[in-house]
């Protein structure tokens, strides 16, 4: 079957995200927002807080109000990304090896406060994953006096998907995406994480997905991605009536 | 800088009076891309030549803390991010970190917005959850950790009082009466409430009092924090204002592109700050 990458990734935050009732999503974040929305193709009753929608934004506060949620306990699911991501969840958006990155925006609140954390990052390197973060914009886990609701789930590349191994504290390679080998996320991944014997390949969209995907998902991703739609979708994107 | 106690809103001719009343040095808080910025006026400061400012980001920062600290406006910032969206890294505020050009206070967003209300209702600081093991803490000059005082061995961090000089933003509406209209933005009425001044570009100018609309004036900012406001049709451009125009993505990425290196920065300003835009 014939998907794109982006596709792919979608289902699979689409899965992650699994019955959690309210899922925020934040800047800059295209592919988990194509996720949620099409996981509410699924389950209308999902509800979705994009931070950037661009009409009909869920927000009446102001941009406070996504971290006043999350601080009560409103949200369940958030995703966060960053410049490093190291073997203990940490991530950093800040710096690294002389480079300038945008910032921490909220992650080192929303880290502590979502009930739970996927982490995202496409490019799946040494250079990204790396053994220890040059700088902790926020950490993946926390000492047990400090108060913390949430922590990471997941963290899903382009290569692979790990689990979250809280006791542990260490990621445990769940699936490589179709087409990959263990011996790469192996060769890629700069911290030390567990393994099964046999590693399954990540579950790719079924005709049914992308049908939603390639559809009204498209279409609202489209509204609030423009250039994301038009990289993955092309130019002709679908109409709010297909 | 206006005192507090005596704003009556003042009336000024275009975006090029209010850069003139925001002086070297000030600190100012912005708002992120995603909500309406005086656009024109930061033309007008670049064209004035302002110097050595502070901006704040409320809680981000995008477009127009790039274009000020690629035209040498800015000394110091304080933010959660500098980003230009889908547009990418913004690259003169990239190539001046990068050169140790300019000094960084780095935040996360809600730190930025405990601050802030913590001067709204004029008090020192005010706790938030969260935060604590992360170089943000060990790094910003104002953060505390304390123990919390009504719960043994529960340490939780305290976000200092924020107060930026001056409070810069783009309206829909003001009114003849000096209130002005930003609809759900609140992170402006945040801002205009913790700043000791506040200036308002807006699209269009209402007749009477909106205050006394019980369907606007939820949506308003009264003319209590207003220092001075001037009319700025599309004064937002190249972002937007929810509800009128759209961030024109196009010019915003042929701007990353064309800043990307300081000869590309320059010809941007030559073309659309230092000469007057028909937006």
């Amino acid at each position: 079957m014939n998907y794109a990458k982006e596709e792919l990734l979608a289902v699979t935050i689409a899965r992650l995200i699994g019955d959690a009732r309210h899922v925020a999503v934040g800047a800059a974040s295209p592919i988990p927002a194509t996720g949620a929305f099409l996981l509410k193709q699924q389950n209308p009753a999902l509800r979705i807080s994009l931070l950037q929608k661009r009409s009909g934004n869920p927000f009446t506060e102001g941009s406070r109000e996504l971290f006043d949620l999350a601080g009560q306990g409103r949200i369940d699911v958030f995703f966060l990304g960053g410049a490093q991501i190291d073997g203990e969840a940490n991530i950093n958006l800040v710096a690294a090896e002389g480079k300038r990155f945008p910032g921490s925006f909220g992650s080192a609140f929303m880290y502590f406060t979502a009930g739970k954390t996927i982490l995202f990052r496409e490019e799946h390197s040494p250079r990204v994953l790396v053994k220890k973060v040059d700088y902790v914009s926020a950490p993946g886990w926390s000492p047990p006096e400090i108060e913390r609701r949430g922590g990471p789930a997941a963290l899903l590349t382009g290569k692979a998907l790990f689990a979250w191994q809280t006791e542990k504290r260490r990621f445990l390679l769940e699936s490589v995406h179709p087409g990959g080998k263990a011996d790469d996320i192996r060769a890629n991944t700069g911290f030390d994480y567990d393994m099964p014997a046999q590693v399954p390949a990540t579950p790719g969209p079924t005709p049914a997905e992308l049908r939603l995907l390639r559809g009204s998902v498209a279409h609202v991703i489209a509204e609030n991605y423009p250039e994301f739609a038009r990289r993955v979708w092309g130019e002709a994107r679908p109409t709010a009536t297909t | 800088m206006s005192d507090l106690r005596s704003n009556e809103t003042r009336f000024l001719e275009d975006a090029d009076a209010i850069a003139q009343e925001i002086p070297d040095g000030a600190s100012i808080g912005l708002p992120p891309d995603y909500s309406p910025v005086a656009m024109a006026v930061v033309r007008a400061l670049v064209r004035r030549k302002a110097r050595q400012l502070k901006l704040i980001g409320v809680p981000v920062l995008g477009l127009c803390a790039d274009i000020l600290i690629g035209a040498g406006c800015v000394r110091e910032i304080e933010t959660s991010a500098v980003t230009l969206g889908e547009a990418g890294l913004a690259p003169r505020f990239t190539a001046a970190a990068e050169k140790g050009a300019l000094r960084i206070i780095d935040a996360t967003c809600p730190m930025i917005h405990t601050g802030l209300q913590a001067t709204e209702k004029g008090v020192p600081f005010m706790p938030l959850r969260g935060v604590l093991g992360s170089d943000l803490v060990r790094h910003h000059p104002d953060w505390k950790t304390i123990d919390n005082p009504y719960s043994e061995g529960d340490p939780i961090l305290l976000a200092k009082a924020i107060v930026p000089d001056v409070a810069l933003f783009h309206a829909r509406w003001a009114d003849e009466a000096g209130n002005v209209w930003v609809g759900r933005r609140g992170e402006l009425a945040t801002i205009a409430h913790a700043s000791k001044s506040c200036y308002v570009t807006y699209e269009e100018r209402q007749a009477g009092d909106m205050l006394e609309d019980e369907i606007l004036a939820p949506g308003c900012i009264g003319s209590v924090y207003i220092s001075a406001v001037a009319p700025a049709p599309r004064g937002a451009w190249p972002l937007g204002v929810p509800g009128m125009y759209g961030i024109d993505d196009a010019h915003v990425q042929a701007y990353a592109r064309m800043a990307n290196t300081a000869a590309g920065f320059q010809q941007y300003l030559d073309e659309f700050v230092l000469k007057p835009v028909a937006a």
